[in-house]
């Protein structure tokens, strides 16, 4: 195990598949000579040379093109997105090429391409650069949706995202680049997609959060514990295949279960994994299921507004409190 | 001719379901108004249930032995040649729950709706909501009393706190799975939730409930038994009497607040004057117990506050004295009630207890005998028991508990002597009144036994 950055893991994952298998290389705007808006292909033009790091036009819906043509002629392509609402130009071609050309060329073409970049709220990036852009692409039936939230997932989820033959959209943080943790150095380490992984164990409630919104969570969990209320957190790491097991498991064994989510509530991730548990696990309830998420609105610039849109510490304790009947509830 | 429905009848407040003892027709038989066509077995009495239509008895429902829910179509009258299929059909869901099968109160009020009855007014439909006497089917006049008998059982879910809004108890999917899981009428707990929902936390705490009344020592066994043989238990099915008992109780003590005050009567003045009266020729006897009752009656007179029941945004205070008296039948017990008992003599109050407590036994009590009561005694006094608190009777305030007369050694001005002494406990709601007020009329209680001759004036 070595200590590093979220951004040196997804680097080291990059490298090792590049040096593993010579049919992966990397597309996107400034990732060969700048080395990467947020450096994460730091040092790969130099290795691995301009015929694998490939600089382009600032042109999302004609590289990520090129990068599902390349698929289809056996090259498997990690295109990067500066940021991930900057996909939304690509739209069309991850959405009616990507996801769907294994099933309309009957099984003939796979698609084994990685978009990845960062997405999701940040620090003071506003409306148009803060979205939570897993919802626009968990669904399309055909893609698979990634979000790591610490480096060592960041490194074993983006080498199995590489080696998977589907399409998989991998959405970082630019608040997570800097985050440290333990990562394995083994070349051959893999975390594999839609396994969700218990980041804490309680047994009063289940929170389900996953990036920036876990990390909120962990630190409500610390505050609730001193209050006596034992969270369990549950980051399903891969939104589509969605890990349904471990949520519903540890629902059963809470009791109560909060889903916490960056963006809008209307038709989140939240309303799924809520469905999911009370479908699965409704005998098992003993309150409603209950929502944290960003408000209803475009990501206000002003930090004071971008914190009240946004799930916070306090809002997560409040809604822990309200499943458990503990005081605060209605 | 109309189609005369027979509905299981509401016979007391606290009904929700009574069991067919016996068809005293069968099915064919012509009936007048005001046969009686069964005899029905409910929570407090066996009753008659009369025909309240004539025609033909086409079809019974429930057969003898069999519960039914209040409301439900238990049987129907009409001419030959009616048609009675709808009627029957009609009974479906609400069909009667078999003995075994926990009666549910929901049921009949959608399945008795009867879609041919004219439509009844919104205010009409909350008024059949309140429990109210006055709606009993006890003496019915008109046709339509069938229809207002179907529309009773919501009436029998008012009492309880959370199931007040329309009778749906709202409880959380894991409440009601450990509830099913281990027994728990989720009617009888309090929810703690939003909206009065009953969580988990509550269906535990229900469980961990101590029992009402803890098992004393054993009596005299021989040391050594001979090896048992034969199954290790046995399951009795609850009795009518023992169910409602059982869904009565916690509902008075979990969520009434009771205390408990205890007072010691010197009993030799009252016990010789009882043998004085009833060494009189022609005078019917005098038990202990009707001396207390007579007293209790009397000082209830003079503490109004400890006549009353808690109304929940007010206080209702009794003008006059309704006594129940708790009477122990072998399957469990039962409190008729002594109207008036303030404005009785000593000796009416001896002949009529006597009565309701005999008519109990032999289970004869009109209905209207068994509810009412504003104050209750429960007297163990013949088990040689020194003291025992009891718990209230909803909606009353407070019911005394009293013990037997024993001969204890006490201390005269001459030094020590032999004198007779009774326990009194009062259980009072602490909504209602508070310790000072159950002592000060334990207080006059004990002076008014303690100068028995004033029971006489």
């Amino acid at each position: 195990m070595a200590v590093m950055t979220y951004r040196e893991a997804l680097n080291l994952a990059l490298r090792e598949e590049m040096r593993r298998d010579p049919d992966v290389f990397v597309m996107g705007e400034e990732v060969g000579l700048y080395e990467g808006a947020y450096k994460v292909t730091q040092g790969l033009l130099k290795e691995f040379g301009p015929k694998r790091i490939v600089d382009t036009p600032i042109a999302e819906s004609g590289f990520t093109g090129v990068g599902i043509g390349a698929t289809m002629v056996g090259l498997r392509p990690v295109v990067e997105m500066m940021t991930f609402n900057f996909a939304l130009l690509a739209l069309d071609q991850i959405v009616n090429s990507a996801a769907k050309l294994n099933y309309m060329s009957g099984g003939q073409f796979n698609v084994p391409i990685v978009i990845r970049g960062p997405g999701g709220p940040a620090h003071q990036l506003a409306a148009q650069h803060s979205q939570s852009m897993e919802v626009y692409f968990y669904h399309v039936p055909g893609l698979k949706v990634v979000r790591p939230s610490t480096p060592m997932d960041a490194k074993g989820l983006l080498k199995s995202a590489i080696r998977d033959d589907n399409p998989v959209i991998f959405i970082e943080s630019e608040t997570l680049y800097n985050v440290k943790g333990e990562v394995p150095e083994d070349p051959d380490f893999l975390i594999p997609l839609g396994e969700a992984v218990v980041r804490r164990e309680g047994t009063d409630v289940t929170v389900v959060a996953y990036m920036g919104m876990m990390y909120r969570a962990m630190e409500a969990a610390e505050e609730l514990a001193k209050d006596g209320i034992s969270v369990e957190i549950v980051d399903p790491r891969t939104l589509q295949p969605m890990d349904k097991d471990t949520i519903i498991g540890s629902v059963r064994k809470t009791h109560r279960a909060v889903v916490v989510e960056a963006g809008a509530g209307f038709a989140g991730m939240g309303s799924e994994i809520a469905t999911e548990i009370t479908e699965e696990a409704f005998d098992d309830l003993d309150a409603p299921v209950e929502r944290v998420t960003g408000a209803q609105a475009p990501m206000p610039y002003a930090r004071n507004l971008e914190r009240a849109k946004t799930p916070t510490k306090e809002k997560i304790m409040d809604a822990v409190r309200k499943v458990c009947y503990a005081n605060g509830s209605r | 001719m109309a189609v005369t429905k027979v509905v299981m009848p509401k016979l007391s407040e606290q009904m929700e379901s009574g069991k067919v003892i016996k068809w005293l027709k069968k099915e064919g038989d012509r009936v007048q108004s005001g046969d009686i066509l069964a005899e029905v077995e409910t929570d407090k009495a066996d009753v008659e249930m009369e025909a309240f239509g004539a025609g033909v008895l086409r079809k019974i429902l429930v057969s003898a032995g069999d519960t039914a829910p209040v409301g439900a179509l238990i049987g129907v009258i009409a001419d030959e040649s009616e048609d009675i299929n709808a009627v029957v059909g009609q009974a479906g869901g609400g069909a009667p729950a078999q003995a075994a099968a926990a009666p549910s109160a929901a049921k009949p009020a959608v399945a008795e709706r009867p879609s041919a009855a004219p439509p009844q007014p919104k205010s009409e439909d909350h008024a059949a909501r309140k429990p109210s006497p006055s709606r009993g089917p006890e003496a019915p006049t008109s046709p339509r009393v069938a229809e207002v008998v179907a529309q009773q059982p919501a009436a029998s879910m008012a009492p309880a706190g959370p199931s007040a809004d329309g009778g749906r108890v709202k409880a959380s999917p894991l409440a009601r799975k450990i509830a099913a899981q281990s027994g728990v009428d989720l009617k009888l707990i309090q929810g703690s939730g939003p909206g009065g929902r009953i969580v988990r936390r509550d269906v535990e705490a229900s469980q961990s409930a101590p029992p009402a009344a803890a098992a004393t020592a054993p009596a005299l066994r021989p040391v050594a038994q001979p090896a048992a043989t034969g199954p290790e238990f046995e399951d009795v099915p609850l009795t009518t009497m023992r169910a409602a008992i059982a869904k009565r109780m916690p509902l008075s003590k979990a969520p009434v607040p009771h205390f408990y005050v205890t007072t010691e009567v010197a009993m030799d003045r009252a016990w010789a004057l009882r043998e004085e009266l009833n060494a009189l020729d022609g005078q019917p006897k005098i038990s202990v117990n009707d001396l207390i009752i007579r007293a209790a009656a009397l000082t209830l007179v003079h503490h109004p506050g400890v006549n009353a029941s808690f109304q929940g945004e007010s206080i209702r205070v009794f003008h006059r004295v309704h006594m129940g008296i708790a009477v122990a039948l072998d399957e469990g017990l039962i409190t008729p009630v002594l109207r008036d008992t303030q404005a009785k003599s000593l000796v009416q109050i001896a002949v009529e207890a006597r009565d309701l407590a005999e008519r109990a036994r032999q289970r004869k009590l009109r209905t209207q005998e068994l509810s009412g009561a504003t104050f209750s005694i429960s007297n163990l006094g013949m088990y040689d028991v020194r003291d025992f608190s009891a718990i209230i009777n909803p909606p009353e305030g407070a019911i005394l508990a009293v013990g037997a007369v024993r001969k204890v050694p006490v201390v005269t001005e001459d030094g020590l002597g032999v004198g007779r002494r009774m326990a009194l406990t009062i259980s009072c709601d602490h909504r209602v009144m508070d310790g000072a007020m159950g002592a000060r009329y334990l207080q006059d209680l004990k002076k008014l036994l303690e100068e028995p001759l004033r029971l006489l004036v």
